[in-house]
């Protein structure tokens, strides 16, 4: 019987102890370690970092065993650690031109001052699937040729643009950008907190927005000026050192766009910039975001509000968290019986009263 | 546990989430935005209620959770384990006995009184947010007190159904200022807002904005003249306790059409049964529990 059942705990419990045995799948099989799903499911631990907005990729490779390959709960987990711990500090900025870069292009030039890198990409392979690698063993570890690495910083390839003018300049700012996981979220937000909401947003949501862009609402034509994948130092000031130290090496990608823009009662015409940063090899979630952040811009370049979807701030910060988004779609697995009893008496009320109506209307 | 501070959440989360409550209290019905935190729970499971519940707890209470006015349902038993690890405090399913209550979708049925925190767990803190989806619009008709839109949508239910057709999440106005949401209660609950001895918090995690009740807030249900408010139930005795005045879940109980109604509070109902009274099935019912 429903209504006398305390079986709630106990049946928790059992599902709990369910959980865990299905996790670990059949125990003939070697288990995964953590360092398997960190070194070679490297950017499915990327993405975790990224949207769990926490640079540890051994946490994020142990959510992602723990959360059975569910990158969403992954995330999950590690928002969940990451809101536990405390601030001991701020880093400076990130120099991303002092990137030390595994992959630079850029698809506005043909060659550019530091050369294109390719680096690791799957852009030119074949996708055939290799069935060399469902056999065990995979003999011997492939080795890549090597160059010497290049020498010199590495120029943003949008600098060249500005030189002339012919891009729209970016004021600098030392202003303190605000956190959003310290601060509710206030809009209409400035675009530090949007790229900060877009970097931690969900990536299937912020690639199917650019691809609207894409596809004509708000329609921006974007040039990837430049994405580059690398490592950059990590600065902090040491209160007790009186100086800046680096604390660690962070691999980041970042995305700059370069966007067709005719000009519009308060700009000239001018290419624009699209800018998107995230933690590790994460390029499809850079462009996007770098494509999602240029819609957004609408208002400050005077250009039309089309009404789309990515134009629209709201809509876009509202709804990118992919944790927000799955707890709300999710708790309506949750018993709701008691709302649903007063819509059944509700329901039950009005068709009574239309079938009485009816019933009169027939009779006159 | 010494891995987590005292309720999990550190001194620090408190005190901003105590500030927005204080805010909340001095301001009945106006929503305050709060820097909610990820908990170690799905948004939209009860986030802001635990929050909260987390920022008023002091070892020395005795909490109570219920889901649906029941004490034993999954999410429930969950939330109260949450704190026996976190906080250690002691829990209880007696309404008269918990100093803190966290609920979601019900008020208990036995009274609460002045030494007693009513902590509201609430998916969409804005009442108006089914009319005007844009936050930085609600937030306005807030401020200017416009809640015109919202009596055109009562007054059309009427001109379409003959009746206010919300049932739940019955919009309330606080002291005659704010139009509030007073979480996904069933509209029987909702004369209990009113006139409380308890304080009333409601905590929304995901949508980030706690709001509050004072003790002894005026809280009235949105009507017409003419079409007052309704707190309706269904229309009958509890099958186990006989209780005329509690609110009732219908339960199927074979594939015939047959069905029972029982209190939506357990806690009252086998309160009643344990002084003796009893509905006209339950004896059937204890001997299915012995069977």
């Amino acid at each position: 019987m429903y209504v006398a059942v305390k079986g709630g705990e106990r049946a928790i419990d059992n599902a709990h102890a369910w959980l865990a045995e299905e996790r670990r799948g059949d125990p003939a099989v070697d288990e995964l370690s953590v360092a398997q799903i960190r070194e070679q499911l490297a950017l499915a631990v990327n993405r975790v970092m990224t949207e769990g907005s926490l640079y540890d990729s051994d946490l994020a490779a142990l959510a992602i065993k723990q959360a059975r390959g569910d990158l969403i709960e992954a995330i999950f987990l590690i928002r969940a650690y990451r809101t536990t711990l405390p601030r001991f500090g701020a880093a400076h900025p990130v120099d991303t031109a002092k990137m030390a870069c595994d992959r630079r292009i850029s698809a506005t030039f043909k060659d550019v001052p530091g050369g294109q890198v390719l680096g690791p990409t799957f852009d030119y392979t074949h996708r055939l699937l290799d069935f060399k690698l469902a056999a065990e063993g995979e003999g011997e570890a492939p080795d890549a040729p090597r160059n010497p690495a290049q020498e010199g910083a590495a120029p943003h390839v949008t600098g060249f643009l500005n030189r002339e003018g012919l891009i729209q300049t970016e004021d600098a700012s030392d202003a303190t950008p605000p956190d959003l996981t310290r601060e509710p979220m206030e809009l209409p937000a400035g675009r530090p907190l949007r790229l900060q909401a877009l970097t931690r947003g969900d990536e299937g949501f912020v690639l199917s927005l650019a691809y609207s862009t894409q596809r004509g609402y708000a329609r921006n034509h974007a040039f990837v000026g430049e994405l580059r994948i690398g490592a950059v130092a990590v600065e902090m000031d040491i209160p007790e050192l009186g100086f800046a130290i680096e604390i660690g090496e962070i691999t980041l990608t970042e995305c700059e766009t370069v966007n067709q823009f005719t000009g519009s009662k308060t700009e000239p015409p001018q290419f624009t910039r699209g800018y998107g940063l995230v933690f590790g090899q994460t390029e499809r979630k850079a462009i996007s975001m770098a494509l999602v952040d240029r819609a957004l811009r609408w208002k400050e370049l005077g250009e039309e509000d089309q009404g789309a979807p990515a134009q629209d701030e709201e809509f876009v910060l509202m709804h990118c968290d992919n944790i927000q988004a799955t707890g709300f779609l999710e708790h309506i697995k949750l018993p709701h019986y008691v709302d649903f009893q007063s819509e059944l008496e509700l329901v039950r009320k009005l068709r009574r009263e239309a079938a009485q109506t009816q019933m009169q209307e027939a009779a006159e | 546990m010494s891995d987590y501070n005292f309720a999990y959440l550190d001194e620090q989360t408190k005190r901003m989430i105590r500030r927005a409550i204080l805010k909340g209290l001095a301001v009945p019905g106006y929503q305050v935005p709060f820097a909610s935190r990820e908990m170690p729970m799905p948004y939209g499971w009860g986030t802001g209620g635990v929050q909260v519940s987390a920022a008023v707890m002091v070892p020395e209470d005795r909490f109570k959770v219920i889901d649906q006015g029941a004490d034993d349902t999954t999410n429930a038993v969950s939330i109260r384990k949450f704190f026996e690890r976190t906080a250690g405090v002691e829990t209880t399913e007696e309404t008269a006995q918990a100093s803190v209550i966290q609920t979601r979708h019900r008020i208990p049925e036995t009274p609460l009184n002045e030494d007693q925190i009513l902590v509201y767990q609430v998916p969409i803190p804005e009442p108006l947010r089914f009319l005007e989806p844009r936050e930085t619009e609600t937030r306005k008709m807030h401020s200017l007190e416009e809640y015109g839109l919202m009596h055109v949508k009562l007054y059309e239910d009427i001109s379409q159904h003959g009746a206010i057709a919300t049932s739940y999440a019955y919009p309330v106005k606080v002291e005659g200022r704010y139009v509030m949401d007073p979480s996904p209660i069933p509209k029987f609950d909702n004369p209990k807002l009113s006139g409380c001895p308890a304080i009333q918090l409601f905590g929304a995690g995901r949508e980030q904005r706690i709001y509050a009740l004072p003790p002894y807030t005026r809280v009235a249900s949105l009507d017409f003249e003419d079409y007052p408010f309704d707190p309706s139930k269904a229309d009958h005795p509890c099958d186990l306790c006989g209780a005329e005045d509690s609110y009732l879940d219908e339960v199927i109980t074979d594939d015939a059409g047959g069905r029972m109604f029982a209190c939506s509070d357990t806690d009252y109902c086998r309160a009643r049964r344990e002084a003796g009274h009893a509905g006209p099935r339950a004896t059937a019912q204890h001997e299915e529990a012995g069977a």
